[in-house]
C-alpha cells in the first residue's frame, strides 16, 4: 500500500475512534448503541496495537528478530516448541480468558456504562497489554521462567518470596469468588443445577471415547460432549417444570457451597482423569464458541443500550458492592483492563511456544486486546438490560430486601423503575423461579446474553434455553478454573512446605496429596463460606479483595519488568549508557496508577467508617448488633489479609525502587538474568 | 477474465490458508497436537495404551499451569 493512503488510513482509523469516544462520553439522556462501544474499542486497539506497541518492540524492548527463543534452543517436542504465531495466540488467548472479564464489567455497570468502558480501553492498551507483552518477552528471554523466579533473580529473594505469596493469595480468593459466582447462579434453579449436574456423566462418557474409542480425538470428544450439554439444557427445562425432578435439585446455597467445596477437594485429591480432563476440554469448547457467538450477535442485532453512561451510584453508594468510581471500578475490573494473573500466564506456558522474539508482540499485546474485547461484549450484555431489571438482579436481599415486592420498590425508588410482576414475568420467561437477589454478575451476564439472542434465534420462546445456556457455560468453565486452580495451588503448598519437610514436597505421596489439598481447599471455602452467609451477599466484600489480589500481583509484575527495563537502559555499549532507561515510562505510569488504585481501595476496604465498604467498620456494626461472632471474625479476616497483602507489595516496590536507584546511580551493576544470545536458525530456514 | 480468476484463487488460497490455522489453533488447544507429537517421539502408533501413557505423561505439567481468572 502506498504511504499516502497509508497515512490516510490510519488518521480514517483514529478519527472514526475518537468520533465513537466522544459519542459515548458525551450522550446523555437517550440510549445509544452498543456498536459504539465497539467501534471505539475496536479503532483504539487497532491504533494502540499498530503505534504504540511497535514503538514498545524497536525502542524499549528491542525485539531481535535473529536472537533464537527457548523454545528453538530446548525444542524437547513437550514443553517447548517452535509454535506457529496463530496458534500460540490461540493458546495464550485460551488460557488468559477466564470468567473475570464476563464478571467484572457486569458488576462495575452499576456505574453506568461510561466508567467500566474507558477503563476497559484505556487500562487495556496502556497497562494489561504492556505488561502481558513485557512479561512474556522478558521469559521468552530468561528460557522461559515463570514470574516469581524471574522477580527471585532481577529483585532478589525477598521479592520471590514477595510475589510467591502474592500468587497463592489471589488463587485463594480467586477460587472462593469463583465458587461464589457459581453458587448465586444455581441456587434455587434446577435448571441451571440439573445441566451442571449433568456435565459430570457427560464428561466421564467423553472420557471412555477418549480413552477407549478413539483415543487422542479431544476435538470430536468436544463436539460430542457440547451436542450432550445441549441435551442436557433442553432436558432442564423437563427437570424444572417436573415437581417431584424439580425439588431434587433445588438447592440452597449452603448446601451449594458445600457440594462444591467437597468436589474442589475431590478434584484435587483422587486420581479423577476420566471427570476431570474432559470436562476441562469441553469447558474450552464451549468458552470459545460461546464468546465467538456473543461477538457475531452483538456486531449483527446492534443492540441499544439501556443503562445511562454514568448512574446516581457513582457516589458510592451503589447496591452490588459499595464504593466511588476510584477505586473500586478499577479494582472490579481487572481482567479486561489490566489482570496481574495473566503475567502467570506470560510466564507460564506461552513463553515456551514462541518461534520468533518479534511474535511476543502479537501474542502479547494482541491476545490482551482480544480478552479486553471480551470485557466490552460483557459491559454490553449487561447494560443491554433495563438498568430496573439490573439492579433487582444484582442487589442482595439485606440492601432492597427478600420480598419481591420491597425489593422491586427499592429498585424503583432509586430512578430505575421496575415492578414485581415484570421481574416475576421475566422469571418465567427465563425458567426461574425468581431474579431477585441474584448477585455475583453470572445471572445478570445471562439475562443480558439471553435478550441480545432471543432477538434473533427462537424469539422470546428461546429465551429460557439461551438464559440456561449462558449460566451453564459459565457455571462450567468457572468450576473448571476452581478444579485447576486448587490443583495448581495444592502443588504450590506442596513445593513450598517441602522446604521444610521434604516428605510433604513429594506430589506423589498420597498423604502429602490428602494434606496440602485439604489446606487449600480449607482456606477458599473458608472465604466461599463467608460469602454464603455474609447478610450483604458476599460479592460487596468478596470481588474487592479478588480486584485488590489481581491488581497486587499486577504491580508486582510491572515492579519485575520497571526493575529489567532500568538494568537493560543502564547497560553500557562501549562505555556509553544506551540512554534507553528515559523509556521505562511505559511499565511506570500503570505501575504508579496500580499503586494508587490498590493502596486506596485497601484502605477504604479496611479503614472506611462506611461499614459497607470497610471491614472493621462493618466488624464493629456487627458486634455493636450482637451479631455471630464468625461474622465478626471474617471481617477481621479480610481486613488481616488486604493489609498483610499491601505491607507484602509495599515491600517489594521498595526493595525494587533501591534496585533501580542503585544502578541508575552506578553503585550497583546493571546486569541481568538473560540467556545468553544465540544466533536463530529459522531465520535461515525461513529465508531458505 | 484472467485477472479475475486469479483473484478469485488467491482469496480461495487465503481461507483454505485461514481453516488450516484455524484447526491447528484447535488441535494445539484440545492437546491433540501434543499428542501427535508423543507418538512421533515415542515412535508409538495411536492405541488405547498409548494415549494413557501421553495421559501419564501430560498430566503433570497441564496440573501445574494456572488458569486465568
Amino acid at each position: 500500500m502506498p504511504n499516502t493512503l497509508r497515512v490516510l488510513l490510519w488518521i480514517a482509523v483514529s478519527l472514526l475512534g475518537a468520533v465513537a469516544l466522544a459519542t459515548i462520553a458525551l450522550h446523555r439522556g437517550e440510549q445509544i448503541n452498543a456498536l459504539w462501544l465497539v467501534v471505539a474499542a475496536v479503532s483504539t486497539y487497532a491504533v494502540a496495537y499498530r503505534f504504540y506497541s511497535s514503538f514498545i518492540s524497536a525502542k524499549v524492548l528491542a525485539l531481535d528478530p535473529v536472537r533464537a527463543t527457548p523454545a528453538e534452543r530446548l525444542d524437547n517436542g513437550r514443553d517447548f516448541i517452535p509454535t506457529n504465531k496463530w496458534v500460540v495466540f490461540g493458546h495464550h488467548f485460551a488460557a488468559i480468558a477466564g470468567p473475570g472479564p464476563l464478571v467484572g464489567p457486569v458488576l462495575a455497570a452499576q456505574f453506568g456504562y461510561l466508567p467500566g468502558t474507558l477503563w476497559i480501553i484505556a487500562g487495556a492498551v496502556l497497562g494489561g497489554c504492556v505488561q502481558d507483552f513485557v512479561i512474556l518477552l522478558f521469559s521468552v528471554r530468561r528460557d522461559g521462567k515463570s514470574l516469581t523466579e524471574m522477580a527471585k533473580s532481577e529483585i532478589g529473594r525477598v521479592g520471590g518470596i514477595i510475589a510467591y505469596l502474592a500468587v497463592i493469595s489471589i488463587i485463594v480468593i480467586l477460587l472462593a469468588v469463583a465458587a461464589l459466582i457459581v453458587v448465586n447462579a444455581l441456587k434455587s434453579s434446577p435448571w441451571g443445577t440439573f445441566t451442571i449436574a449433568m456435565t459430570m456423566p457427560i464428561a466421564v462418557l467423553m472420557g471412555v471415547y477418549l480413552r477407549r474409542l478413539r483415543p487422542g480425538k479431544v476435538l470430536e470428544s468436544s463436539i460430542l460432549g457440547f451436542i450432550l450439554v445441549l441435551a442436557a439444557i433442553f432436558g432442564g427445562q423437563w427437570v424444572s417444570e417436573a415437581p417431584s425432578w424439580a425439588a431434587i435439585f433445588t438447592l440452597t446455597a449452603p448446601t451449594l457451597g458445600i457440594l462444591i467445596i467437597v468436589y474442589g477437594f475431590a478434584a484435587s485429591a483422587l486420581p479423577v482423569w476420566l471427570l476431570l480432563a474432559p470436562r476441562d476440554y469441553l469447558s474450552t469448547f464451549v468458552k470459545l464458541g460461546t464468546i465467538s457467538l456473543l461477538a457475531v450477535g452483538i456486531v449483527a442485532l446492534r443492540p441499544s443500550l439501556h443503562m445511562p453512561p454514568l448512574t446516581r451510584f457513582a457516589d458510592g453508594t451503589g447496591p452490588v458492592f459499595a464504593g466511588k468510581i476510584f477505586p473500586f471500578a478499577f479494582i472490579t475490573i481487572a481482567c479486561g483492563a489490566i489482570s496481574g494473573f495473566h503475567s502467570l500466564i506470560s510466564s507460564g506456558t506461552t513463553p515456551k511456544l514462541i518461534r520468533r522474539e518479534t511474535e511476543t508482540r502479537f501474542v502479547g499485546y494482541g491476545g490482551m486486546m482480544a480478552e479486553s474485547m471480551v470485557a466490552i461484549m460483557a459491559m454490553i450484555a449487561a447494560c443491554v438490560l433495563q438498568p430496573g431489571v439490573y439492579f433487582a438482579v444484582n442487589s442482595p436481599a439485606g440492601i432492597v430486601g427478600q420480598a419481591s415486592t420491597t425489593a422491586a420498590d427499592t429498585v424503583s425508588a432509586w430512578g430505575f423503575p421496575v415492578s414485581a410482576a415484570q421481574m416475576a414475568t421475566l422469571a418465567h420467561a427465563v425458567g426461574e423461579q425468581t431474579l431477585f437477589n441474584r448477585t455475583g454478575g453470572a445471572p445478570a451476564f445471562a439475562l443480558g446474553m439471553a435478550q441480545i439472542f432471543s432477538n434473533t434465534l427462537g424469539g422470546q420462546a428461546l429465551m429460557a434455553l439461551w438464559y440456561h445456556f449462558a449460566i451453564m457455560f459459565e457455571a462450567l468453565f468457572i468450576l473448571t478454573v476452581l478444579d485447576a486452580g486448587t490443583r495448581v495451588g495444592r502443588f504450590m503448598l506442596q513445593d513450598a512446605l517441602g522446604h521444610i519437610w521434604k516428605p510433604i514436597g513429594r506430589t506423589s505421596w498420597y498423604p502429602s496429596i490428602l494434606f496440602t489439598s485439604a489446606l487449600i481447599v480449607a482456606a477458599w471455602g473458608n472465604f466461599l463460606w463467608q460469602g454464603i452467609k455474609d447478610p450483604l451477599g458476599g460479592i460487596n466484600s468478596l470481588w474487592p479483595l479478588f480486584g485488590i489480589c489481581n491488581q497486587l500481583l499486577a504491580t508486582v509484575a510491572l515492579c519485575v519488568a520497571t526493575t529489567i527495563i532500568v538494568k537493560v537502559g543502564c547497560r553500557k555499549l562501549d562505555g556509553v549508557r544506551t540512554g534507553r532507561v528515559r523509556y521505562v515510562f511505559i511499565t511506570l505510569i500503570p505501575l504508579c496508577w496500580l499503586v494508587a488504585v490498590t493502596f486506596t481501595a485497601s484502605w477504604h476496604k479496611v479503614l472506611d467508617p462506611n461499614p459497607r465498604i470497610g471491614f472493621l467498620a462493618h466488624a464493629r456494626q456487627l458486634a455493636a448488633t450482637g451479631a455471630n461472632p464468625r461474622l465478626i471474625f471474617n471481617d477481621r479476616l479480610d481486613a488481616a489479609v488486604t493489609g498483610v497483602l499491601v505491607v507484602m507489595v509495599a515491600t517489594i516496590l521498595i526493595e525494587s525502587g533501591m534496585v533501580c536507584l542503585r544502578i541508575i546511580s552506578g553503585s550497583r551493576s546493571a546486569e541481568t538474568k538473560e540467556s545468553p544470545f544465540v544466533m536463530t536458525r529459522l531465520a535461515l530456514e525461513e529465508q531458505a | 477474465m484472467k485477472k479475475n480468476t486469479r483473484k478469485t484463487n488467491s482469496i480461495i488460497a487465503a481461507i483454505v490458508r485461514s481453516f488450516a490455522v484455524l484447526v491447528a489453533t484447535l488441535r494445539e488447544i484440545f492437546d491433540e497436537s501434543a499428542y501427535q507429537r508423543f507418538l512421533e517421539r515415542s515412535r508409538l502408533q495411536s492405541s488405547t495404551r498409548a494415549y494413557q501413557i501421553f495421559r501419564q505423561e501430560n498430566e503433570l505439567s497441564k496440573s501445574r499451569r494456572p488458569r486465568c481468572c
